[in-house]
């Protein structure tokens, strides 16, 4: 669906409505409360929302009817931790992806589990096969204390296989449905590390991780010190050098048809997150990574400082329509696949997520 | 009649789940807080995290003072106790 999209944010989830060209709002939930992430409509028609309250935890919300009503649902839990498990505690501390296919909705979150479930959220269970992985103990937060599983890309044909993607554990592939898990971010590169640990796959932060659906084996990811491309479904993945400004950002979108063209959103460096010479930009690729445009038409260029994080960009299924909200709330929209961009907020709460459908 | 101690939770809960007063002959906070989850189960992920600790922007007060034990929740109860369970202002 182009013409509905979800902004779930600081203080509540916002439904959008496209007429045309104009979007608008057309509806509120959880005025008030952080959204971290929202799930729209699966194939059943149920929608989940992810709330992080600031007191009282995290909770999963589900609406049946398109978010006009919602009802709390289970929250995945952690399972007892046992006395000789050190690291992380075994606590929930934010969803920070969600996906589905098939029936069965995926949740990543901090401290790093993936739970999964068949009912609609009613029930959740922890992937034990990832979380026991024993090279999880060297994971750490990217971002937050805890590191976290920002990016699940299932693959659209191979429904027993996907990939997720951690800050800071590299990328994981399941292709038995989750049973087993490899790490597959070789070719990556950590700046952050020590020089003899900079190509440790496991220690990778890959901010966002997107699969082209119509030719699955790309996958795209806006590293925390550069941009990578796989061609080869995360078996090898290859830097791209070429994109202009700057190659630091969170966020990526990848067109639903054509892997070869993708969009960024350049910040200056990891220690300076703000727009190049504060002016608000997105680098797009048509040609696999060769060469980037920089698309300006309609951002602001003078003394912006938004920050696209990482599930602050979206494309929609027609390649055309994109949304870009920004942690100090400004929000675009762009109907020519980034080419020109109209403002519908400067003032929204901080954006964490935009979605489509 | 036996004294029971009391147990209300803070307003700001209400707009998520029922807070029912509730009154038990618990001896410990963790047994007079589970006293409370029975009458509505949706409050204890709301107190408690996945650990069973409580959660580190909730507070508990019992007979004015603050609880010290967020781990197993042994604090003790008085018969009459009054226990208020409130969100913490480091949190939000």
């Amino acid at each position: 669906m182009t013409d509905r999209a979800w902004v779930a944010t600081r203080k509540g989830l916002f439904e959008l409505r496209r007429k045309g060209s104009d979007w608008s709002i057309a509806n509120v939930s959880f005025l008030g409360e952080p959204v971290s992430m929202v799930l729209p409509p699966t194939s059943s028609g149920r929608m989940l929302a992810a709330l992080n309250l600031g007191h009282f935890g995290v909770k999963v919300h589900a609406s049946d009817d398109g978010g006009v009503n919602w009802h709390e649902v289970t929250t995945p839990a952690y399972p007892q931790q046992p006395p000789e498990a050190t690291g992380v505690a075994w606590k929930l501390v934010q969803i920070w992806s969600m996906e589905s296919r098939n029936g069965t909705i995926w949740a990543g979150t901090l401290p790093g589990g993936l739970f999964r479930s068949d009912d609609g959220g009613s029930s959740w269970k922890l992937n034990e096969a990832l979380w026991h992985k024993p090279e999880r103990a060297e994971w750490f937060g990217g971002g937050y204390d805890v590191p976290g599983i920002h990016s699940i890309a299932a693959h659209p044909t191979r429904p027993e296989e996907m990939l997720v993607g951690i800050s800071c554990g590299g990328a994981w592939v399941t292709k038995d449905d989750g049973a087993t898990w490899t790490l597959q971010a070789s070719g990556m590169r950590a700046a952050y590390m020590p020089p003899d640990q900079a190509e440790n796959p496991n220690t990778q932060d890959p901010h966002r991780i997107v699969r082209c659906p119509a030719k699955p084996d790309v996958l795209w990811t806006q590293h925390h010190n550069g941009i990578w491309k796989s061609v080869d479904d995360a078996v090898s993945w290859q830097e791209v050098t070429t994109s202009p400004l700057s190659s630091f950002g969170f966020a990526v979108a990848v067109d639903p048809s054509d892997a070869d063209t993708a969009w960024f959103v350049p910040g200056v460096a990891d220690q300076q997150r703000v727009p190049v010479n504060g002016a608000l930009a997105v680098n797009r690729t048509r040609d696999g990574g060769k060469s980037f445009e920089t698309l300006r038409n309609g951002l602001p260029q003078f003394a912006c400082y938004d920050l696209i994080y990482r599930h602050g960009l979206s494309v929609a299924p027609d390649g055309r329509q994109l949304l870009m909200g920004s942690t100090t709330g400004g929000l675009w929209a762009s109907g020519d696949a980034g080419d020109s961009w109209t403002t519908l907020s400067n003032h929204l709460p901080p954006i964490y997520t935009v979605r489509f459908g | 009649m036996v004294n029971m101690a009391r147990f209300e939770f803070t307003p700001q809960l209400r707009r998520f789940t029922e807070t029912p007063v509730v009154d038990t002959d618990a001896t410990t906070l963790r047994a007079g807080l589970e006293a409370t989850f029975a009458k509505n189960p949706r409050l204890r992920g709301y107190v408690l995290d996945d650990q069973g600790h409580l959660r580190a922007n909730v507070v508990v007060f019992i007979d004015g003072r603050r609880s010290t034990d967020r781990v197993s929740l042994n604090d003790p109860l008085r018969a009459d106790g009054k226990v208020y369970v409130l969100q913490a202002l480091s949190g939000g």
